[in-house]
């Protein structure tokens, strides 16, 4: 990575609010992005690519995948945002900018939620765009591609929140990749069994509002703590180079 | 009190307090865990439904129950490294994580093997075992972050960020699972409810949960007096600990 190329936080004055220097990251972030389109394809591909595994791996009977399809969908989903991750900090860490954004005088955790909600619009949101195109390739009705889509438009920015601690938490680290899937994993679970039970209700013609909500509340607990957590395990991974 | 606080962040006064309870510990664990199993396992009466199968209880009940408890322990002591950074706190964490990832495999195992005759099926994708397996990646998680990070004051600060947020997890997951799928019975023991066994039951099973809780007590010091010397290496009380116990 080209270290002129990318643009660099210009907001190192106490006078900037909290609020300006989060659009000022979140624009950076984007503005990064863009410059490097690959990388913001490689998610999706990888998506699509999981989701194509199981009909050939497992079975191509439309029984089978209109019933498995939303679980499908959600591990594969789950699994791309999980690859995301380590670009979360990662490039930052490496050029400096990351030391920058952590002795800015605004609150880290408001930066760092920027840069998460950044990252759920650049992987989350292109997956939860692409899914209804492999729901109805893994055969599942109209009203379960609907509820699936509303399930991962709520489910994949607390996937991103809890992803970044654990981002924070394994940068420059030599296992980095391997050692993230470890820790997170097993915190990702509770967003996969409501999000999958959420498309399983829905097709058995079940109510989904206390799914939905159990899942907002998921979301709202996510965006309240995980912020704390992963400014904290930055500071210590900073501290740790 | 404050007094007792400071004193407790001292690895020194702590390796030589826990020298004077070890023994006690150990032997009272020991004679707990004894009483509790040779009880359960040879004169508790049989269970009704299950016969003789269901003895393994007095081994599988304790194991479940210290996986569990050491984690929140691990937590508390967390939350006291990330706040006072007490240096004794992350000792602990450090310690006791292994022990806490042999217990709950030991519940998994135990839990299987009571599975295969009860249920009929070595493992079954219910609430109950599938957040304890979850509790054993979270274990596995904890220890493999600490072994990452090289820096030993770092480790213990990342490693207690996971720790606390395992916790707040945890209750999610328990609730997550408990929803979705379940056949495990309902917790032996309630603080608010007599326990639904008879006494012959129920006392050596709770002999056996507090002998446990006793001998984790002195696995724990051990574990801790062990990575207290290699930290402490280069103070003088260390070294002269090692050359006395040498002469």
């Amino acid at each position: 990575m080209n270290a002129e190329v990318r643009p660099t936080v210009q907001l190192a004055s106490s006078s900037v609010s909290a609020l300006a220097a989060m659009k000022g990251v979140f624009a950076r972030d984007m503005k990064v992005a863009f410059r490097q389109r690959q990388d913001l394809l490689n998610p999706l591909l990888f998506f699509i690519m999981v989701v194509t595994l199981f009909p050939l791996g497992v079975s191509p009977e439309v029984s089978f995948l209109s019933q498995a399809g939303a679980g499908i969908l959600w591990v594969a989903a789950l699994l791309s945002v999980l690859l995301s991750l380590d670009h979360l900090f990662r490039h930052d860490f490496d050029d400096g900018t990351l030391e920058q954004l952590v002795l800015q005088p605004q609150p880290l955790f408001l930066l760092v939620l920027a840069k998460t909600m950044a990252h759920w619009m650049l992987t989350g949101l292109p997956l939860v765009i692409l899914a209804p195109v492999l729901g109805v390739m893994v055969h599942l009705d109209g009203n379960s591609i609907a509820v699936l889509c509303l399930t991962l438009l709520i489910g994949t920015p607390v996937l991103s929140l809890i992803g970044a601690i654990g981002a924070a938490l394994t940068l420059g680290l030599r296992s980095a990749g391997v050692l993230l899937s470890l820790l997170i994993i097993p915190l990702y679970i509770p967003v996969l069994i409501f999000g999958t039970g959420t498309v399983a209700a829905a097709a058995e013609g079940a109510a989904v509002g206390a799914y939905l909500a159990l899942m907002g509340a998921f979301l709202m607990l996510a965006l309240t703590l995980a912020p704390f957590a992963a400014a904290a395990a930055l500071k210590i991974s900073m501290s740790n180079g | 009190m404050w007094q007792f606080f400071h004193k407790l962040g001292s690895p020194k006064w702590f390796f030589g307090i826990s020298t004077r309870f070890m023994p006690w510990l150990l032997a009272g664990g020991l004679l707990l865990l004894m009483a509790g199993v040779v009880w359960g396992l040879a004169f508790a009466p049989k269970d009704y439904l299950q016969g003789n199968s269901y003895r393994i209880i007095f081994i599988h009940v304790p194991t479940a129950f210290m996986a569990q408890s050491i984690y929140i322990m691990m937590a508390s002591a967390a939350l006291v490294t990330l706040v006072w950074r007490m240096k004794l706190a992350d000792v602990f964490v450090k310690a006791v994580a292994p022990v806490g990832l042999v217990l709950t495999f030991l519940a998994l195992f135990t839990g299987a093997v009571w599975g295969k005759p009860t249920w009929g099926t070595w493992w079954i994708w219910d609430a109950r075992l599938t957040s304890m397996l979850i509790l054993l990646f979270l274990y596995g998680g904890v220890i493999a972050l600490d072994r990452a990070i090289n820096d030993e004051k770092s480790a213990a600060r990342a490693v207690a960020v996971l720790v606390l947020v395992g916790v707040v997890n945890i209750p999610i997951i328990k609730y997550s699972v408990d929803w979705w799928n379940t056949l495990h019975q309902p917790a032996t023991f309630k603080l608010t409810e007599k326990p639904s066994m008879p006494a012959e039951m129920w006392v050596p099973l709770l002999l056996s949960v507090l002998g446990l809780y006793l001998i984790f007590g002195w696995l724990a010091c051990v574990r801790m007096q062990t990575e207290i010397l290699s930290r402490e290496q280069r103070t003088r009380w260390v070294k002269e600990f090692v050359l006395k116990g040498r002469g």
